[in-house]
């Protein structure tokens, strides 16, 4: 029993068994369980490289990506650019990594060297560096001289607060690839082939010699120091990984969605791929990918599952989103509180 | 006094962020041309009532070593608990504002009291998780007013607060005007004077303070505590502003025109500075002062470190929640859900545009950074419609500007204090 369950602490267990709990309830309120798992499967893959973006960073000892629009405005940016150049189809998805990579390279570096300057208060400098950036966003996405008429309004200036994919082929492009049936149950395998290529690649990165440096670093700065290391350098190479996968994060999440959302949408998103990793297992300074995996489906499969369910039990009221509030910064609090202080 | 280059850049850096925002505002009345003074101070005047108790409740916690408390929203959350309670029986007029008062007090301290807890638990990250906690705290304010209310306590559904379902308090809940019994401008309207005759009063009580504090320094042989510079350029900026005002009172100018100024909502204000000054001069005070600079040299010498910065954010709580109750009543509406949410923001933004930091602020700062974050969020739109057009250009800015100005000065704050390290 410990071997299985020793690894998780009390708040996936309690998650775990909350979600459960949900699950069983459904079918005897009338809703299909066969469609709640196809939602949670299609919502974890939508969050899961989102959420993956946490791991470079807590594990470098930055904590977590609080910064994270910073990532998710670079992606968006990408993804806007090639709709302006008429990209359609998979030229679209591919133009869009494409460029959102260098981009959030050069964003991150200097997120990275921001962070080596305030050591000790990451967590809040980059919780208002990810809103500042997505504010000042906001007047980018208004001022942008973009042209194409799939993208703006019909009259007046600026992009629109949320693009239609479907117009350049981008919809669910990757949920559709070799997507298949089981029972009623859907499996985008082309979203969740990406997410667990991802994965892996971020797995074999920290078993690298870099990989593994960044994690000493982030367990023990000194002793690292000490070592040889160049910590400083290693946490800003964390945070160009986490802002990359950050930038990637959103343009699998929008194709998914269906939509790309701008300007205040990136502000808050942060908080809920904290509060995934988290209630994978993760601390705010060990994460692996494993509690990625884990974190992003109970939590996805919480807020799925519970929605329809809280709204069938209590008609007229909207108890799951206060429930997600609840969970979701909860979970990040009991983070906090178990941050060891080095004085 | 010497003048090098390097002390200006240092004093630069120092107020970076104040230094903006002045000129900001400056470039404002530069383009925008059709921006009258007297629009401009009506919307100052009526703001800065609103506000300035709200950056007041700050100060507390910075002193005592708690960083920016942007748990003020939970205490917010308890004024308007205590508005929502007061409005459901229909309590109104004065009488119905300390209801509101006494009631959001034990609310506050409540709130406060397992906040000042979570501070002492979370150390070092008091201000990410005053951010979160706050964001927590609203989820459970929404439970209790989405859901509690009809859901578990029975209303009926007829009342006019409530949502026709019968469970849940609607959106926005009218706080009718005084005179009918309700809470709106309840305080704004006990007593009123025009605007010139409040500058001229506070000009010259300014002066006055400046005043006597120079020579009783002088008198008891601490002449060295006097700065020559600053006292004249204070005295100056008095006699300006008193000499306006009766020029304006003498010509019956465009001034007179202006809005006037409701007494009592400034005097509390008044007493908020007061307050704050005397505290700091008990033994509480000079615990929070002890605790703020070392931790470890107030525990060595006796002081209780966790009971006094639970004290600390208790009182700053209770502050935001009677901060909130004079918003309230000023605006008239209480939006339920989301009156609270931009308070922690902007009030923390406005103390740091008034030169204060996460280990420095005073009375000064909260007073002259409401005023100035004020005047941005006025002429923001305004640069946006004539530079480009585009007044919402200039609201996008302005929401830059708040995350910015506190991203900036944590950021040097943290900075700062690292190299010295």
């Amino acid at each position: 029993m410990k071997a299985v369950f020793g690894g998780l602490g009390v708040p996936t267990l309690m998650i775990g068994a909350f979600w459960a709990a949900t699950l069983i309830t459904a079918p005897f309120v009338g809703i299909s369980v066969q469609t709640l798992l196809s939602d949670t499967i299609r919502r974890a893959g939508m969050n899961g490289v989102l959420v993956l973006a946490m791991v470079p960073a807590i594990q470098s000892g930055t904590g977590p990506n609080f910064a994270l629009p910073l990532g998710i405005v670079c992606g968006l940016f990408a993804l806007v650019c090639s709709i302006e150049l008429n990209l359609t189809g998979i030229s679209w998805l591919f133009g869009s990594i494409l460029f959102s990579i260098p981009l959030a390279a050069a964003a991150g570096y200097v997120y990275g060297k921001l962070l080596n300057a305030v050591k000790g208060s990451e967590m809040v400098i980059a919780t208002y560096t990810g809103f500042s950036v997505t504010a000042l966003m906001s007047l980018a996405w208004f001022a942008v001289p973009f042209k194409n008429p799939k993208m703006g309004w019909f009259i007046g200036r600026g992009l629109r607060e949320t693009i239609q994919l479907d117009v350049v082929g981008g919809a669910q492009i990757l949920n559709n690839f070799l997507m298949f049936k089981v029972g009623d149950v859907i499996i985008p395998t082309g979203m969740l082939l990406v997410f667990c290529f991802l994965s892996a690649l971020v797995s074999l990165f920290f078993r690298s010699k870099t990989g593994i440096a960044i994690s000493a670093g982030g367990i023990n700065p000194r002793f690292a120091r000490a070592a040889g290391l160049d910590v400083d350098r290693n946490r800003i190479w964390a945070n160009i990984l986490s802002n990359i996968l950050g930038a990637i994060g959103i343009i699998i999440y929008s194709q998914s969605f269906g939509y790309a959302q701008l300007y205040s949408a990136p502000l808050m998103m942060a908080f809920s791929a904290v509060a995934a990793v988290l209630i994978g297992g993760a601390t705010a300074s060990r994460a692996n990918v494993l509690n990625v995996v884990i974190g992003v489906i109970l939590f996805q499969g919480l807020l799925t599952t519970a929605l329809p369910v809280a709204n069938e039990i209590f008609k007229g009221t909207d108890l799951s989103e206060i429930m997600r509030v609840i969970v979701q910064y909860g979970i990040i609090l009991y983070a906090l509180t178990q941050v060891k202080r080095e004085d | 006094m010497t003048f090098s280059l390097k002390g200006i850049t240092s004093w630069a850096l120092e107020y970076i962020v104040t230094i903006i925002f002045v000129l900001f505002v400056l470039f404002g009345f530069l383009v925008s041309r059709d921006i009258s003074m007297n629009f401009f101070l009506n919307e100052l005047n009526g703001r800065i009532f609103r506000n300035t108790f709200l950056v007041l409740s700050l100060i507390i916690p910075v002193m005592a070593g708690l960083g920016l408390n942007f748990g003020i929203v939970i205490g917010a959350m308890s004024g308007q608990a205590a508005i929502a309670i007061a409005r459901y029986h229909e309590l109104g007029g004065v009488s119905g504002m300390l209801f509101c008062f006494v009631v959001s007090f034990f609310f506050a301290a409540l709130c406060g009291y397992f906040t000042g807890k979570l501070y002492n638990r979370t150390r070092g990250q008091e201000m990410i998780a005053g951010l979160i906690v706050g964001y927590f705290a609203n989820g459970i304010y929404q439970f209790l007013f989405l859901f509690a209310v009809g859901g578990i306590i029975k209303v009926p559904a007829t009342h006019p607060m409530i949502i026709p379902s019968g469970v849940g308090i609607r959106m926005t809940v009218d706080l009718v005007p005084a005179e009918r019994g309700g809470l709106k401008y309840v305080l704004d309207n006990i007593y009123q004077v025009p605007f010139v005759y409040a500058l001229l009063a506070i000009s010259l009580a300014v002066l006055a303070t400046l005043i006597i504090g120079y020579c009783v320094n002088r008198r008891r042989g601490q002449g060295y505590k006097n700065r020559p510079m600053s006292f004249g350029f204070n005295v100056l900026m008095c006699v300006t502003a008193a000499g306006i005002a009766v020029h304006a009172i003498a010509a019956k100018s465009n001034l007179m025109k202006l809005r006037p100024v409701p007494v009592v909502t400034g005097l509390l204000i008044i007493a908020l500075c007061v307050f704050t000054e005397l505290i700091m001069k008990t033994k509480l005070g000079q615990d929070f002062r002890a605790v703020g600079q070392n931790r470890h040299v107030a525990e060595v010498s006796g002081i209780d470190v966790d009971r006094t910065r639970i004290i600390a954010t208790m009182i700053s709580t209770v502050l935001a929640a009677w901060g909130q109750l004079i918003f309230l009543q000023n605006m008239g509406t209480l939006s339920t859900y989301s009156a609270h949410t931009q308070i922690g923001l902007f009030s923390v933004a406005a103390l740091l545009v008034g030169g204060a930091s996460a280990s420095r602020a005073s009375i000064k700062n909260a007073v002259f950074g409401a005023i100035l974050f004020n005047a941005m969020f006025i002429m923001s739109p305004e640069i946006g419609q004539s530079l480009f057009g585009q007044a919402v250009l200039g609201e996008y800015f302005r929401t830059f500007l708040a995350y910015g100005v506190i991203g900036v000065a944590l950021g040097l704050h943290v900075w700062k204090a690292n190299n010295r390290n």
